[in-house]
């Protein structure tokens, strides 16, 4: 690990931010979106359009020439290793992925010392999927490669908090004053940490549901609001997200059982009128079809889940042309 | 210049000159010269020529600090630190006698076991007191051979990186214990409850993603204890007491007339939960402004140096604890140094070994504290002196006729904990890169010049 005798002794995190101009972009690793202002995080997104437009029009984009992406998922993951693989082969780098199963972590490897492998054949970005939170700050204190957290235990997941808020921003429009309900096990999600977030940031209030040992901690978070019954969180709401339901873990939560969370806090067509008429369903997946949404719901034309996957690589191209400037 | 002594040196003849001279168990505070001849503190008009005279002006003679917790590591994991680099860790901090843990691989669970460290330690930097496992290979069942242990010289028993996991096992030790006047030395956490946690249950671990460690943990098997404690009659000891919810317990206890003592850590008093997401200020100094949305920074944020068990305490806690140690609730600051190489801690947060060094810093860290006007010093130096000694049997005197046991300090110089510059064979303390006040200048035990450093 980097001595930290190098850095401030007495270090005061919020006493000095990092102030970023408008339209300047001064980040060396994407970590989770808490680090972008309002103003970053719209650039970010107008610049997933302009990428998902470039991209449409089968334009040669070279913002990664002569780069090495370093996809490192040492979790399982298909959409989000597959959309950060055609982000970064889009932009003209060359993407090299490290399979779990062959991994020196598997032989007892330690993580800095398997990132630190990979630094030195050449990978300039390394796209990190870790089962532990906290996992992309060690590696970003550790090495000199840029990091993007693809994901970290329960904690954050900011690529996908930013194509939620794009695909949010384009059924809504702009998201300030807005209400999205979060549904489902706050407490476990990484992608509702990153959405709270962003979400907040970008002026919109958030309202969680769900069983209350996995909403409760969240009641002093700033622009949250931990509702009262799934009813409370979704009246009037302009767009409901709902969360999957890790079946692995639900087995034995001591929340609730599978059938009694469904039957309180599962989102189906008729519940989805108490919000905002035509208000829009999200969903991280991969959907547990039956227990936090139902099919019908998860297919109807409220259903913009088909939608997040198709912006998740214009998002993650803008997020790693961002970090390559 | 620091150079190391040990135990077994030929005693000391020298002079103090100008001192400030603290002594909390007899009440006294005054600027005078102290003399030590062969070892022992003598009238300084009693002193003939010759004697190496040392100008302390300006600095502070304490009684030599005791330390009711440490972890030497050997047998078993000496690259992490061995009885001679940890003793000398101790006699850098002041430190004039330290009980060595007994979770090392073997467990020290047997006589012979404990004897092998006692013989160890013969010429060490500080003296070396053994705590014993309290059951055997610590699996919390079947209890060790108390009665032989404590002839062997013990200062209790403990199965310390956990509880006594059986109640039947603690009720056992509490009554055989008692009736040898040695203390049943209790980590309380409730196993199942503490499950997977890596850090303090509360905001910060919400925020971080990080499993939550819930004072229940502590606060359930405190409980349990103080109630076999009243009814055995036997003594226990909680060490590193982390919680407000604990320490009211304790008090209510004491005031009950329970045999009951309990020490804390110089981390869980200065430091706090808000430590893991990278805040570097000590508890007293305040609290992040907005600990749920200030950016991370990557350079601090999720530091394995912060991962200790019990872990870091919400600012109240620690402000609580430190409240505790002020009012003589608490009896001892302990140190629980837990040194580990660098590879258990060069890892994810939730995969570092828990546990953070402290004897070089426990002075330090309590000073800053005095200087922040949080704790007096007299009380200071009585809850790592005098008050933990006593509840190992030994005494701390800096009268005329005493053994010399002391430590020399300069309250107002500072120093920057560097890796470099620990006698510890591990650096894993959140601690390095910043600057503390207070510098041992020499510590002295049982008339032996243990440690020296810039002057003579």
């Amino acid at each position: 690990m980097r001595d930290l005798a190098e850095t401030s002794p007495r270090h005061r995190p919020d006493a000095g931010g990092a102030v970023v101009s408008k339209g300047h972009w001064a980040h060396r690793h994407l970590l989770d979106v808490d680090q972008l202002t309002r103003d970053e995080l719209e650039a970010c997104l107008d610049l997933a359009v302009e990428m998902r437009e470039r991209r449409e029009r089968h334009e040669a984009l070279d913002h990664l020439r002569g780069e090495i992406v370093g996809l490192a998922f040492m979790e399982p993951s298909t959409r989000t290793r597959v959309s950060f693989e055609l982000a970064a082969t889009a932009l003209g780098g060359q993407v090299v992925n490290l399979p779990i199963e062959a991994s020196s972590v598997a032989k007892g490897e330690s993580l800095v010392d398997t990132l630190l492998t990979l630094e030195r054949t050449g990978i300039s970005t390394i796209v990190l999927r870790h089962s532990m939170s906290g996992a992309p700050y060690l590696a970003a204190r550790s090495c000199d490669a840029r990091i993007v957290n693809a994901g970290d235990g329960t904690h954050a997941h900011p690529t996908q908090a930013l194509l939620d808020a794009l695909t949010l921003r384009e059924a809504v429009g702009p998201l300030e004053g807005r209400k999205i309900a979060i549904v489902g096990d706050i407490l476990h999600s990484r992608v509702a940490r990153s959405n709270i977030h962003s979400l907040t940031t970008l002026g919109a209030s958030v309202w969680l549901a769900g069983p209350p040992a996995w909403v409760s901690d969240f009641g002093d978070w700033p622009g949250v609001t931990v509702a009262n019954g799934l009813d409370d969180a979704l009246a009037d709401a302009d767009a409901v997200m709902a969360l999957r339901i890790q079946l692995e873990r639900s087995g034995g939560t001591s929340a609730m059982s599978l059938r009694e969370y469904t039957a309180t806090w599962g989102l189906d067509e008729s519940r989805m009128e108490l919000a905002r008429q035509g208000a829009p369903l999200l969903h991280p997946g991969p959907v547990n079809e039956g227990v936090e949404v139902t099919a019908e719901l998860a297919t109807s034309v409220r259903s913009l889940i088909g939608r997040q996957v198709s912006n998740g690589v214009p998002v993650r191209m803008a997020a790693l042309s961002l970090l390559a400037r | 210049m620091s150079r190391f002594g040990s135990v077994d040196d030929p005693p000391a003849t020298l002079i103090l000159s100008g001192a400030r001279v603290i002594d909390p168990q007899a009440g006294t505070d005054d600027v005078r010269d102290v003399a030590i001849l062969d070892g022992r503190l003598v009238d300084p008009r009693s002193m003939r020529g010759g004697a190496d005279r040392i100008e302390a002006a300006g600095l502070v003679v304490a009684p030599g600090l005791c330390d009711l917790h440490a972890h030497l590591r050997e047998p078993g994991m000496e690259r992490a630190e061995t009885i001679e680099s940890g003793t000398r860790a101790a006699a850098r901090g002041g430190f004039t006698t330290i009980c060595a843990m007994p979770n090392t691989d073997p467990a020290l669970d047997r006589p012979d076991r404990v004897a092998w460290v006692q013989d160890r330690a013969r010429s060490a930097a500080c003296r070396v007191r053994v705590v014993a496992a309290a059951t055997r290979s610590r699996d919390g069942q079947e209890i060790v051979e108390v009665g032989e242990l404590a002839a062997a010289g013990i200062a209790g028993v403990s199965d310390d990186g956990l509880s006594v996991a059986s109640e039947e096992a603690a009720r056992d030790l509490l009554t055989s214990l008692g009736a040898l006047g040695l203390p049943l030395i209790e980590h309380a956490e409730h196993s199942a409850t503490a499950a997977g946690a890596v850090m303090r249950a509360g905001p910060t671990a919400t925020r971080l993603g990080l499993a939550g460690w819930p004072a229940i943990a502590e606060l359930s098997i405190v409980e349990r204890d103080l109630a076999l404690a009243e009814q055995t009659g036997g003594w226990v000891h909680f060490t590193h007491i982390s919680t407000a919810g604990a320490l009211d317990a304790i008090r209510d206890a004491k005031g009950r007339g329970a045999r009951v003592t309990c020490d804390v850590t110089p981390h869980h008093l200065a430091l706090t939960d808000a430590w893991v997401a990278g805040w570097r200020a000590f508890s007293w100094e305040g609290a992040p402004e907005d600990p749920i949305r200030a950016p991370l920074d990557p350079a601090f944020a999720y530091d394995s140096a912060c991962r200790v068990n019990p872990p870091l305490s919400s600012r109240a806690d620690a402000l609580a604890l430190m409240a505790g140690v002020g009012d003589g609730t608490i009896d001892a600051i302990a140190t629980d140094h837990a040194p580990h190489p660098s590879e258990r801690k060069a890892v994810e947060f939730g995969t570092a070994a828990p546990g953070m060094i402290g004897l070089e810093t426990a002075l330090s860290l309590g000073l800053a504290a005095v200087e922040a006007e949080r704790l007096n010093l007299g009380r200071l130096l009585a809850a790592l002196s005098g008050g933990p000694a006593k509840l190992i049997g030994e005494t701390r005197s800096l009268s005329e006729g005493s053994m010399a046991d002391l430590v020399l300090f300069d309250p107002a110089a500072r120093w920057r904990v560097e890796a470099s510059g620990l006698a510890s064979s591990s650096s894993n303390t959140p601690l390095l890169g910043m600057e503390l006040p207070g510098v041992v200048r020499m510590t002295v035990a049982e008339g032996r010049v243990t440690y020296r450093d810039g002057i003579g």
